[in-house]
């Protein structure tokens, strides 16, 4: 089997996550559950005037989730929140630089649709 | 050990199946949905190519052939579950749907504020929410019997929740999750003994194990056509004949009625009374050839193979470092290995698997109640039948030990 899938970065933030934990007083702190495999993960973020001041993600799940939070919140750490909020999905997929097939492609957007609904106060979020 | 059961070839019987004509794939998770042998596709390409027409309504001789093989259907079934009648053999969508029929249609009549239902920790989803829905509207209250930790029932607590005299009690026959195979002779007895009605899910238990129902003296017995080497979309729902005669109609509509008036409606005699609008009449065929296929290999048979295959895995498996195996020794589980490994979740072990064509589940396999008794959030499963190679998992160890090269080299 060729790696291309489970990279070396992809691991590197599996294993090593950045920004792994909880915020106190976060302005904004949200989370969600995949129904499907049970993978969760939270979002908190602390703003000062409108910028991302600091980001931190809990969870558990596959590499794919987990890699895709850590790099989101490496992503949007010190970016104004109104910028944060026009991430797309192809942001993030090609972020990851992997092909992703449909049935993990909600692994790769959960950060995304927490994100998301956490900043819109909804969970306005069409998968 | 002496054995009468004449020895399966699985290679004689894979010759059956189409889809593993390239050789190229590992099929492991028959549990979740079997492969479909060539007389079942024939028999339903039978009825689509040569004599589609609605049944039980129209006097020409393409219409009489369809009825009759869509009844022939459930002789086929009244022999497999070695029932009483054809009268007690309802054709459905699935388990899950034959389930959610005597939530509704005997649930509604029969369970009342406080009653108590009694179902398990192993129950699939589909023998858990048909329940939970039906109690919140009646205000009844539902208890589940634990396992220990080999992931088999607790008979002491089954007992002692069998002392507060439930209305109902529901298991499956074997766990999905764990391939746990309960001792579903000792729960109806004692579940009847203590006057409950007994549903058993046989989702996992006819495919693998087969049931006699008079034996069994269960009052409900679901299981579905698509793991038993059936097409989708059909099921059947086996009740004991009283007892459906007393139900009300579950979805009212074409087919079920014997008479409609405006103030009123005479309802159809059994089986017929549960089967409203135009029926899934290929899916029943393909069911009556599935059956016969299965019994043709002969279910003794299929059970011997798949203890084989499951003793086989959990020892090849045992050397895979990292791995947590989930459920009981192989001489009480069906052909189900639920295992994790350390560090990696299922997902990335079924993709590294993929890659490799080896097909298993991750997951919380619609058990998510179990999951959390067994402190995780998913599992990854293989399962097997009667076309299950060693060599498939001899497979899925080597994809194994690669995800362990990949992810914890």
């Amino acid at each position: 089997m060729d790696d291309q899938f489970y990279r070396e970065y992809i691991l590197d933030h599996y294993k090593n996550p950045r920004n792994f934990g909880r915020l106190e007083n976060a302005d904004i702190s949200h989370e969600e559950e995949n129904p499907l495999c049970g993978d969760v993960i939270g979002l908190d973020l602390k703003l000062q005037d409108g910028v991302i001041d600091e980001v931190r993600f809990h969870g558990r799940g596959c590499a794919i989730s987990q890699a895709s939070a850590s790099l989101l919140t490496e992503r949007i750490k010190g970016k104004p929140l109104d910028e944060a909020k026009q991430l797309t999905k192809e942001d993030v997929i090609s972020e990851l630089g992997i092909d992703i097939s449909a049935a993990r492609l909600k692994c790769a957007l959960l950060s995304l649709k927490v994100l998301k609904a956490g900043a819109y106060g909804t969970a306005d979020w069409e998968d | 050990m002496a054995s009468t059961t004449q020895a399966l070839d699985a290679k004689k019987v894979r010759a059956d199946f189409p889809i593993f004509q390239d050789g190229a794939l590992s099929y492991l998770d028959s549990a979740n949905t079997s492969q479909k042998p060539r007389q079942v596709v024939d028999a339903m390409v039978g009825y689509l190519t040569e004599y589609t027409a609605n049944i039980h309504r129209s006097a020409y001789r393409i219409s009489e052939q369809a009825t009759e093989r869509y009844e022939g259907t459930r002789e086929i079934v009244k022999r497999f579950l070695n029932a009483a009648s054809t009268k007690e053999i309802i054709y459905t969508k699935g388990t899950t749907e034959g389930i959610n029929l005597v939530a509704y249609s005997w649930g509604r009549r029969h369970i009342g504020e406080g009653d108590l239902i009694v179902l398990t920790v192993i129950d699939h989803h589909s023998n858990i929410v048909p329940w939970q829905i039906l109690a919140e509207e009646k205000g009844a209250r539902i208890e589940y019997v634990d396992i220990d930790e080999r992931g088999e029932l607790r008979l002491d607590q089954f007992r002692a929740l069998l002392e507060q005299k439930p209305k109902l009690v529901g298991f499956n026959q074997v766990s999905n999750a764990l391939g746990t195979i309960n001792p579903v002779d000792t729960l109806v007895r004692e579940a009847k003994a203590a006057g409950a009605t007994v549903l058993v899910d046989g989702a996992q238990g006819a495919p693998h194990l087969g049931v006699d129902v008079q034996a069994l003296g269960a009052d409900f017995y679901a299981f579905s056509g698509h793991k038993i080497c059936g097409p989708t979309g059909v099921g059947i729902l086996w009740g004991r004949r009283e007892l459906l005669e007393s139900m009300p109609p579950f979805l009212g509509g074409g087919d079920m009625i014997k008479t409609v008036r405006l103030d009123g409606t005479t309802y159809n005699d059994l089986p017929w009374k549960f089967e409203a609008g135009t029926m899934q009449i290929a899916e029943v065929i393909g069911l009556g050839a599935a059956i016969e296929y299965v019994s043709g290999i002969g279910l003794d048979a299929i059970h011997a193979h798949e203890q084989a295959l499951t003793e086989y895995a959990l020892e090849a498996l045992t050397d895979v470092e990292g791995i947590t195996l989930y459920g009981p020794p192989a001489e009480r589980r069906a052909g189900v290995v639920s295992f994790n490994l350390a560090g990696i979740h299922p997902h990335d072990l079924a993709t590294i698997c993929d890659r490799d064509g080896v097909c298993i589940r991750a997951g919380h396999h619609c058990a998510m109640p179990l999951m959390t008794r067994l402190d995780t959030a998913a599992t990854a499963r293989a399962s097997f039948y009667a076309y299950t190679l060693r060599e498939e998992i001899d497979r899925l160890v080597g994809s194994l030990s690669e995800a362990n090269r990949i992810f914890n080299g």
